[in-house]
């Protein structure tokens, strides 16, 4: 059975998405994340979808929704390393991820993580 | 009642080669078609005799009623070589089907006097004759027009390549001059670009002027606000700049919801914004000459 890793990087979580997602494992991930989160006490989750080449609106929505768990239990969701391929289908299928924040790399998504945790402070 | 076989115009298109040759021409020069300033009269007649040689040899061998046959695989080709020159040459696409026309009035006069008492029979080969010019004629319109719009494609191709460039104005900060409208297809070509350039440079503004875009209506402000969303997506925020007077107009008459993103009236502002976002530095001989 296979599972999508979940790291934890000082206050943030780092998922990599690296095979292709079916329901099971998007609702495992969920599950897993959300218990990471409350137990590690994250702030940000960076989810790093860069060596997807395809995807398609469930993938989207499932995004978006672990954007929204995420947000509920206060840590801030940024999706680093879409494909231009990936952001013109997603943009096409009009799913433009409203409320998530992007960034183009894992380094910039982690700054801008810091950043927010910084003003917050 | 006897059977249309073509067998006379087979026979005159054998024998009398030569003379329809000269009569042909003669008629064309005559005609009021003929554009002695595009074409020299020794490339039409080199032209002529090679389109009568080709039709000789095609009603030999092939069916009279059916163009399309293997036989007529070298006049057609021929006729496409010839209509794509033509339309090349500045000929339009019915002077191009002239010159296939215009051998019919050579040919029935030789039926006419080959058939001088047989009027039933005439009729008949005149029919057939008919036929096989109209086709050829048409085919050859058929192919003019597709010479026509191979070069309307290669243009389109062209423009599509020239029209979307993007330039790095700063560190992290793109721009991308839009001129002409905006269809679809090229919005995918500009989204295409701009994302991979984002990728390339690691900008995280691109502004997009739309300075040389002559009309905005609700499908070109949405097929900006998917470049929007797609950059943005990329981690790229976007500022639109160059945006007319008349322009911001008709944003607002169509409802056009623009708020979500950053506008500016001119590129130099939209730049000034940028640079202040991502906290450029200046140079220092360019910064402090006052």
């Amino acid at each position: 059975m296979e599972k999508i890793p979940i790291l934890k990087m000082g206050r943030f979580l780092l998922v990599t998405i690296q095979v292709d997602m079916h329901d099971q494992l998007a609702m495992q991930l969920q599950e897993n994340l959300t218990d990471r989160i409350v137990a590690v006490r994250a702030r940000g989750v960076l989810i790093d979808i860069s060596s997807l080449e395809v995807v398609d609106s469930f993938i989207g929505r499932m995004i978006s929704n672990i954007a929204a768990m995420a947000r509920v239990l206060d840590a801030e969701t940024v999706v680093v390393g879409i494909q231009p391929a990936v952001a013109i289908t997603l943009v096409e299928l009009g799913l433009s991820l409203e409320g998530v924040r992007t960034a183009l790399d894992v380094d910039r998504g982690m700054a801008m993580l810091q950043q927010q945790l910084a003003g917050q402070r | 009642m006897t059977p249309a076989t073509g067998r006379t115009l087979r026979k005159i298109l054998a024998q009398y080669q030569k003379e329809l040759l000269g009569d042909w021409l003669q008629t064309q020069l005559a005609a009021s078609t003929l554009r002695p300033d595009l074409m020299r009269e020794n490339e039409l007649r080199e032209q002529s005799r090679e389109l009568l040689a080709l039709l000789q040899s095609a009603a030999q061998n092939g069916n009279l009623e059916q163009t399309d046959g293997p036989e007529w695989a070298g006049i057609r080709e021929f006729l496409a070589r010839l209509s794509r020159s033509r339309a090349q040459q500045g000929f339009s696409s019915a002077e191009t089907a002239t010159f296939v026309f215009s051998l019919k009035q050579p040919l029935f006069t030789r039926l006419r006097t080959e058939f001088a008492q047989d009027a039933q029979g005439l009729a008949d080969e005149m029919w057939i004759a008919n036929n096989v010019l109209d086709r050829l004629g048409l085919y050859t319109t058929e192919m003019y027009l597709k010479g026509r719009e191979e070069v309307i494609q290669r243009q389109q191709r062209e423009m599509m390549e020239l029209s979307t460039p993007v330039v790095q104005l700063w560190e992290n900060i793109l721009a991308l001059p839009l001129i002409g409208t905006l269809d679809s297809e090229r919005t995918q070509v500009v989204m295409e670009s701009l994302l991979q350039k984002i990728v390339d440079t690691g900008a995280s503004i691109a502004i997009i002027d739309i300075t040389g875009v002559p009309t905005v209506d609700t499908l070109v402000a949405q097929h900006l606000l998917k470049t929007v969303a797609a950059a943005r997506l990329m981690g790229a925020d976007c500022i639109i700049s160059g945006i007319r007077p008349q322009i911001a107009q008709t944003i607002v008459h169509l409802g056009v919801n623009l708020s979500d993103v950053t506008t500016k009236a001119s590129l130099a502002d939209a730049f000034s914004i940028a640079l202040k976002r991502t906290q450029a530095k200046l140079p220092p001989q360019m910064g402090t000459t006052s």
